[in-house]
């Protein structure tokens, strides 16, 4: 009841601020009370004033408040909660179809229980986003009047689907156990449809905005609307940007719920419990693994259409000042890959029938640390000029080679291959294929690896050293198939060859180590982390543009901060959204715990 | 409540290893302070003076030099405009409203998809779509007294009577940017053969110029002196095969000293086997 009526409170704010600063622009509301004829001729006739040329001091200050830490903070903290409770649905929902599907009851008390933790992280997610509102409002009016008089009907459609998003996710979560059986599962599984359908559309309404920021369109030269708001909506990156989202967000929900299951696993008091999250934690391990896979190609096609828009915006992300967080950003990913690999290597630990693949794993971590490696090294290195004429140049002599493109496509190809061929062999770990022809499967298997792996280091090799530019670039994609093609065949033929297979030894659930369980908090750490320096990165490539070419930043932040101060300020933002999400996991310690209170309460009627 | 705590441990742990490798574990770069604007009173000028900001614009602020150059073939060369404008104006892909040398400069620049020469514009639009921007909005953003300068450099460079007014000061100044002041120096070579574009004319890293001498392994074959003077002095030397006064003259001015030697150094330490 807290919650709702704290999202209650936070939507009217939202609505209140949207009136507020929409006043003598463009009023939608006021032309819905009026003739709609007359309000449309209005509305078409309506010429919007250029952009807001700024000064230093068009932006308050707030007693020694930094106003773009605070934003920065608060957008990322909204951004992180929002991530979440927009992911957790769509496998909550996907999890609890499995259920109704196999009749398994435990699908669909696992499905129940991860609503639930978003259920208290979506009381936080709305009132960071009002507090978001409320950071701008102060510290970047201009800014916010700005974008709310081009998408000023978006924001209102926004803060009404907001309260369509709340209603559902309640009926969805409290009608749980109501809406149980035969018909009324359905109804509930179309809500849990209509969750993620309104879900959905609130980010990608929001990507909107923060993409216009990076690719405005629907404005002339000067900034000046047209009136097209579809047009504002669709500019070049907004589907590059909804796709990565929407990906790298179940990835995230999965890394946080799975440090949720961890966190349960490790305070369980019983064989039993253990037994529950330690079956929710690698749920949530597969769950965040599968949207890992696709994760860099999804940021490929968001960087290559970056490229495409602006090729100064391109060199700037990957040339400029921000390369070197793409080191930084491969020791974060380095770090996801080799801890949802060692959380799988473990839970091959579950089943004595997975002696048979241990000897395996090492080779599997070699590969793993090696392809991490490849990718962790740098293009060029910063040297004084005493260090370049002592290598020889500002390129290693052998480890140079390794810092350009083709290198790092072959060698995250290689890591998703890899860990695929972890999970495969721990899907394997209790089971023995029965059919006739598992010999030859098995050889189909071994060829397609070992083709695939050899076309990936040609393409890397022969393209990327022997070709001109043109090919180094264009030899990524044909590598990404290859990837894809062996993880697809791959699954087909096992998913044939294990068709009524004997177990060997049965899987079970709890027999994990409690290191296990670090390793899926490392990957919700490491996710966090990853997913603000991201953001920071996204945004710092505007440079001094609120909108970029268009609307100028005249704050005194308008500058980029180093590498050190970004990274500090994630930091902390990761130190305050852990510490909410401790505080979340803590409240679902503390429900389930109950206190008799011997002669508190008189005796009532009985 | 010791589970709680020793999670919260680790997590501290992991978020300090992250940040301490951020800060500790790759360069330190000072990212450059973002161009600053500085107020030209155009209103005190005499038209040499309005000529000479032109082309400070032109080469500069707007960008225009790095298409519009005989070396890159991305864009028309701006050259003999008298000839070129009357041939222009009578064409009959012509859609503009022009009707002298001035007015159609700027609808030039204003709207660079009234003609689009032959050639040169954007793919698959049958040079009906120009790639060029407008001058006043985008990365650029010239005023109306920087448009005006421009069309009175561009005038003057192909010896026609300047006929642009210089606007007063009431119809807007000039910003021009400053970003010399505020540019930091750039600290690895190969961020200097990128911000300097080497790579347009030259083979270079991953660039694949053709225009000027292959610098992949230019190191076998000239040593530093050689190099720094081709740098500061281009038409000094002529590579064999490869025509003088191709070369911007001014990489002296750009650049500074301690970038300069970066750069002799990285090229004279290109030799054979090595990958710049």
């Amino acid at each position: 009841m807290k919650d709702r009526s704290a999202i209650g409170f936070v939507g009217l704010v939202m609505v209140a601020l949207l009136v507020m600063f929409s006043d003598g622009i463009n009023l939608p509301f006021a032309a819905a009370l009026a003739d709609q004829e007359v309000a449309a001729e209005t509305v078409l006739e309506t010429t919007y004033p250029p952009a807001p040329q700024l000064t230093e001091s068009d932006y308050p200050r707030i007693g020694g408040l930094n106003g773009r830490v605070v934003v920065w903070l608060v957008a990322q903290l909204h951004l992180w909660f929002a991530a979440l409770v927009l992911a957790v649905p769509i496998f909550v929902l996907i999890i609890e179809a499995i259920g109704m599907k196999t009749r398994d009851k435990r699908y669909d008390d696992m499905a129940y229980e991860f609503i639930r933790v978003s259920i208290t992280a979506y009381s936080l997610t709305a009132i960071l986003g009002g507090l978001l509102i409320f950071s701008l409002a102060i510290f970047y009016p201009d800014l916010l009047q700005y974008l709310v008089s081009i998408f000023n009907e978006t924001m209102l459609y926004y803060a009404l689907l907001f309260f369509a998003e709340s209603a559902t996710l309640y009926l969805y979560y409290y009608g749980w156990q109501w809406l149980q059986g035969g018909n009324k599962k359905w109804v509930h599984l179309t809500l849990g449809l209509l969750l993620n359908a309104v879900g959905t559309t609130l980010m990608f309404l929001a990507n909107a905005w923060l993409t216009f920021m990076m690719s405005p369109a629907g404005v002339d030269v000067a900034g000046a609307f047209s009136g097209d708001v579809e047009l504002a909506i669709h500019n070049y990156l907004w589907n590059p940007i909804n796709l990565h989202r929407f990906v790298a967000n179940i990835a995230f929900g999965g890394s946080i719920v799975g440090a949720y299951a961890a966190y349960k696993f490790l305070s369980a008091s019983n064989a039993q419990e253990k037994a529950h999250y330690d079956w929710m934690g690698y749920t949530a391990n597969l769950i965040a693994i599968l949207a890992l896979l696709p994760l860099p190609f999804a940021g490929y096609y968001l960087t290559a259409e970056i490229y495409a828009y602006s090729q100064q915006m391109g060199i700037t992300l990957m040339g400029g000042v921000f390369a070197w967080l793409f080191i930084i950003q491969a020791v974060l990913i380095g770090t996801l890959f080799l801890s949802a690999n060692y959380y799988l290597w473990c839970g091959m630990g579950r089943s004595e029938g997975a002696i048979r693949y241990n000897g395996y794993v090492k080779y599997l971590a070699i590969v793993l640390i090696g392809a991490f490696l490849v990718w962790f090294t740098p293009h060029t290195l910063v040297l004084t000029n005493q260090e370049l004429n002592a290598l020889g140049g500002p390129y290693h002599k052998y480890l140079g080679p390794l810092g350009i493109m083709p290198a790092k496509n072959t060698a995250v190809n290689i890591m998703i291959i890899f860990t695929f061929l972890s999970f495969l062999y721990y899907r394997r770990a209790n089971k023995i294929a029965t059919v006739s022809w598992t010999s030859v499967g098995n050889a189909a298997q071994v060829a397609l690896f070992s083709a695939g792996i050899f076309n990936i280091f040609f393409l890397g090799i022969y393209h990327g050293y022997f070709t001109s530019t043109v090919y180094k670039i264009a030899s990524s994609i044909p590598q990404v198939m290859t990837t894809l093609i062996i993880i697809v065949t791959s699954i087909v033929i096992d998913a044939f060859m294990y068709r009524g297979a004997r177990e060997v030894a049965p899987l079970r659930w709890g027999r994990i180590p409690a290191r296990a369980q670090y390793a899926l908090f490392l990957l919700a750490v490491s996710f966090t982390w990853l997913m603000g320096l991201m953001g920071y990165i996204r945004s710092g490539i505007r440079q001094h543009w609120h909108v970029v070419n268009i609307m100028r930043d005249a704050s005194p932040d308008a500058y980029t901060p180093t590498m050190g101060y970004a990274a500090n300020i994630v930091s902390i933002g990761v130190v305050l959204f852990i510490s909410m999400v401790m505080f979340v996991f803590w409240l679902s310690q503390i429900a389930a715990r109950k206190t008799a209170p011997v002669g508190y309460w008189k005796s009532g009627p009985s | 409540m010791r589970t709680f705590l020793k999670v919260s441990v680790f997590a501290l742990i992991v978020i300090a290893l992250f940040a301490g490798f951020a800060n500790f574990g790759v360069p330190r770069i000072e990212p450059a302070l973002p161009p600053v604007e500085e107020v030209v009173d155009v209103g005190a000028m005499t038209m040499e003076d309005f000529t000479a900001l032109g082309k400070r614009i032109f080469d500069g602020k707007g960008t225009c030099t790095l298409c519009h150059t005989a070396m890159g073939g991305r864009a028309p060369v701006l050259d003999d405009l008298s000839t070129v404008t009357s041939e222009r104006l009578k064409d009959p892909r012509y859609q503009g409203e022009a009707s002298d040398v001035e007015s159609y400069l700027y609808e030039s620049l204003v709207a660079p998809s009234a003609y689009v020469v032959a050639g040169f514009g954007k793919a698959g639009s049958s040079d009906s779509i120009s790639p060029m921007p407008d001058v006043r909005g985008g990365g650029i953003g010239f005023s109306e007294a920087e448009t005006l300068a421009v069309i009175a450099y561009l005038q003057d460079a192909s010896g026609l009577d300047v006929t642009v007014t210089i606007p007063t000061e009431a119809e807007g100044g000039i910003e021009e940017e400053s970003e010399e002041e505020a540019r930091e120096p750039f600290e690895d070579p190969e961020e200097i053969v990128e911000e300097f574009v080497c790579g347009a004319c030259h083979k270079i890293g991953e660039e694949e110029g053709e225009m000027g001498p292959d610098l992949t392994q230019i190191g076998s074959i000239r040593n530093k002196e050689y190099l720094r003077r081709s740098i500061l002095d281009p038409d000094a030397d002529i590579a064999e095969g490869f025509e003088p006064e191709m070369m911007p003259t001014d990489y002296g001015e750009q650049m500074y000293a301690g970038e300069l030697e970066m750069l002799v150094d990285y090229l004279a330490a290109s030799k054979q086997g090595d990958q710049p």
